[in-house]
């Protein structure tokens, strides 16, 4: 198999959707000719490939990319643009939250929206608060939109061409840090379908709910747990809406325990929406109470001891784990 | 009016400054993990900050963008405390929260930098709408860059502080990119001052690496705002030296185009006036130079010997 990081697991799927559909462009600030001509990057290459009409340069206007998406897909094309930094994407919001999630509800079913907004991500790169800000939450609040968030190269690649090929509107996060990240990636065409979470490791005593780049903290904290005994059941979701119920429920119902893990801050974060799924539905399976293990609240500082303490690590995972098991 | 010779002096020892200082941080992002993160500098630029900032009283604000460097020092930024804040060391003006992307400065009136672009540009309208509120014979200046003109945040915000009369200068640095985007690829005008006249405001195209037009420029627009006539848009045509941070090999920058700019840097033009205008000789020069650079070596001393901050500090600052 090979390995690709997810940076080229992304550029792949774009190429080979771009190659299969000739309704599909790119457009964003810089997805062309960047400042970061390097080939891991996910955009890397597809300018010489695919030529100025599909491979679009746009000026630093957030609320014009995303608006073009919205009417571009309308027309039934299938726009993949790209939004440089996570925060930016409330100079985006307008066209995403009030435009892209409901004008399909408010056409009573007649228009459809296939637009993909792929989101750069993650804390962990130094450039602090206002270049990273982990929003996943904010848009998996707004029904209409679909909001992916993949962990492995391979599942990148698949739920990005599951994301071109849908008829929603689908907001795809990818965490930075991964771009550099090696994985086995299948060579033939594949799919993986948006909705559906991943048992990444199989376990009895506690299920790890987790996604994008906190599936590397879970797998560590997973082993660190396994030396003492414990054994881990790590889930991760993939897609955060649709959101994969059955895949947590059945976890927890076997396990009787839950830790959920996200980069995000706390309060209002997306561990709250699973925490309540499982006691409203699987309450009774509970041996324990249920945990989150977070960002806290704070935006995320510039030096590096101050961003390191921020992001949650395998340990912090552990420690939680500890207190219920 | 031209500038005074204090004023020249004034806006040479600015721009000596921000070069050195600028040039000291080159150097250490040579160095694995000395200065952390993105590192975006406005060398081949100085002239716009020390020009605008040499026409204004200590009372007015400025709202400087990510490349804020020159801004900050031309405005009286201590030195250490901005080295130190690029380092993320605890004692950075911002304590290591900010890093060197979004200085705040309350102590020189750099109230809020913001490196969300066109994002300062609408608080600018909000300062100033505090000055005139407040009825300051004050003014603000935003600084950003040609990219920052492409967002609706510049449109809305011209068009408020044009029809409120709020006192503003608008300077926007023409440096020829946003990112590797050529100025062509983003904007369909040749000058962005041309959008003044949408909003019904002056727009003025000056010589951004001539910091006494850059002066005279700014000079002009103060004047108007604190009479009460409104903002201005002034764009500078300058140059990035530097790439977008200094992991950017600057590859879609012609050679030659950053040769020929480098031709035109602003240093030299103001030291020639300034030994032309005798207000210096070779020597005094030398010895301002100098000086200059113990000040930088100073101030990565300084940030090299600074702390860091305890990592529990992350958590203070959120509220009042
Ligand atoms: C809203 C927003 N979108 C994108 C970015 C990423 N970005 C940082 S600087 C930059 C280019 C800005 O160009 P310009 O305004 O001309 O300023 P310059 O860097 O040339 O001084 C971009 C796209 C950002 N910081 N903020």
């Amino acid at each position: 198999m090979q390995q690709l990081t997810m940076g080229q697991a992304v550029n792949q799927a774009l190429r080979e959707e771009m190659l299969r559909d000739p309704n599909v462009f790119i457009a964003g600030e810089g997805v062309g000719v960047s400042i970061h001509a390097a080939p891991v990057l996910p955009t890397f290459g597809l300018l010489e490939e695919f030529g100025p009409d599909r491979v679009k340069d746009t000026p630093v206007s957030e609320a014009a990319i995303a608006g073009l998406a919205v009417g571009a897909s309308v027309m039934g094309l299938r726009p993949v643009v790209e939004i440089m930094f996570n925060p930016f994407v409330t100079l985006a919001s307008d066209m995403i939250v009030n435009h892209a999630a409901k004008l399909r509800y408010l056409s009573g079913g007649k228009s459809t929206f296939p637009m993909v907004v792929r989101i750069k991500s993650g804390a962990g790169f130094k450039a602090g608060c206002q270049h990273s800000h982990n929003l996943e939450a904010w848009l998996a609040h707004c029904p209409g939109i679909r909001v992916v968030m993949p962990s492995t190269p391979a599942d990148a690649k698949g739920l990005l061409k599951s994301a071109i090929r849908d008829d929603n509107p689908v907001v795809f996060i990818e965490d930075m840090l991964l771009y550099f990240v090696p994985g086995p990636v299948p060579e033939e065409e594949y799919l993986v379908p948006i909705g559906k979470a991943d048992v990444k490791r199989q376990g009895s005593d506690v299920t790890i709910v987790t996604w994008s780049k906190m599936l590397g903290a879970a797998m560590k904290g997973a082993a660190l747990l396994e030396q003492k005994g414990v054994s881990a059941e790590v889930i991760d979701l993939r897609t955060l809406a649709p959101l994969d119920k059955d895949a947590i429920l059945d976890s927890v119902r076997k396990t009787g325990r839950l830790v959920v893990l996200h980069e995000a801050t706390r309060t209002g974060g997306f561990a709250g929406e699973i925490c309540a799924l499982v006691a409203e539905e699987a309450l009774g399976s509970l041996k324990a109470p249920f945990r989150r293990v977070t960002g806290p609240d704070i935006p995320v500082p510039f030096s590096p001891p101050l961003e390191a303490f921020y992001i949650p690590d395998e340990h912090d995972l552990v420690k939680a784990v500890e207190s219920i098991v | 009016m031209p500038p005074t010779k204090e004023k020249l002096l004034e806006m040479l020892r600015s721009m000596l400054l921000t070069r050195r200082f600028e040039e000291k941080l080159t150097e250490l992002c040579q160095i694995e993990g000395k200065v952390p993160g993105m590192m975006i500098l406005c060398t081949g630029q100085e002239a716009v900050a020390a020009g605008v900032c040499a026409a204004l009283e200590p009372q007015d604000v400025i709202v400087p963008n990510h490349r804020s460097h020159g801004h900050l020092l031309a405005r009286g930024a201590d030195p250490n405390a901005l080295m130190a804040e690029c380092f993320g060391k605890r004692t950075g003006f911002n304590k290591g929260k900010s890093g060197t992307l979004h200085v705040a400065v309350p102590e020189v009136n750099a109230l809020c930098t913001t490196t969300v672009v066109g994002g300062g540009i609408p608080i600018a309208a909000g300062v100033a709408f505090a000055q005139k509120y407040r009825k300051q014979k004050n003014v603000t200046v935003c600084f950003f860059g040609d990219g920052a003109a492409d967002e609706g945040s510049f449109h809305e915000a011209l068009n408020l502080a044009a029809l409120w009369d709020l006192p503003v200068l608008f300077v926007c640095e023409n440096n020829l990119y946003a990112g590797a985007q050529r100025y062509e690829e983003h904007t369909k005008i040749r000058d962005m001052a041309d959008r003044a006249v949408a909003y019904g405001i002056p727009g003025i195209v000056v010589d951004g690496n001539d910091a006494r037009v850059v002066y005279a420029a700014a000079e002009r627009a103060r004047a108007r705002a604190v009479a009460g006539e409104g903002p201005s848009l002034i764009e500078c045509k300058t140059y990035r030296c530097r790439g977008h941070g200094e992991s950017d090999h600057q590859l879609y920058q012609p050679p030659e185009e950053i040769a020929s700019w480098k031709e035109r840097c602003p240093l030299p033009r103001l030291r020639d006036e300034v030994l032309a205008q005798e207000l210096l000789d070779e020597k005094a020069l030398k010895s301002m130079e100098d000086e200059i650079s113990r000040i930088v070596e100073d101030a990565v001393r300084f940030a090299e010997e600074s702390p860091w901050p305890d990592p529990e500090d992350a958590l203070s600052d959120v509220y009042v």
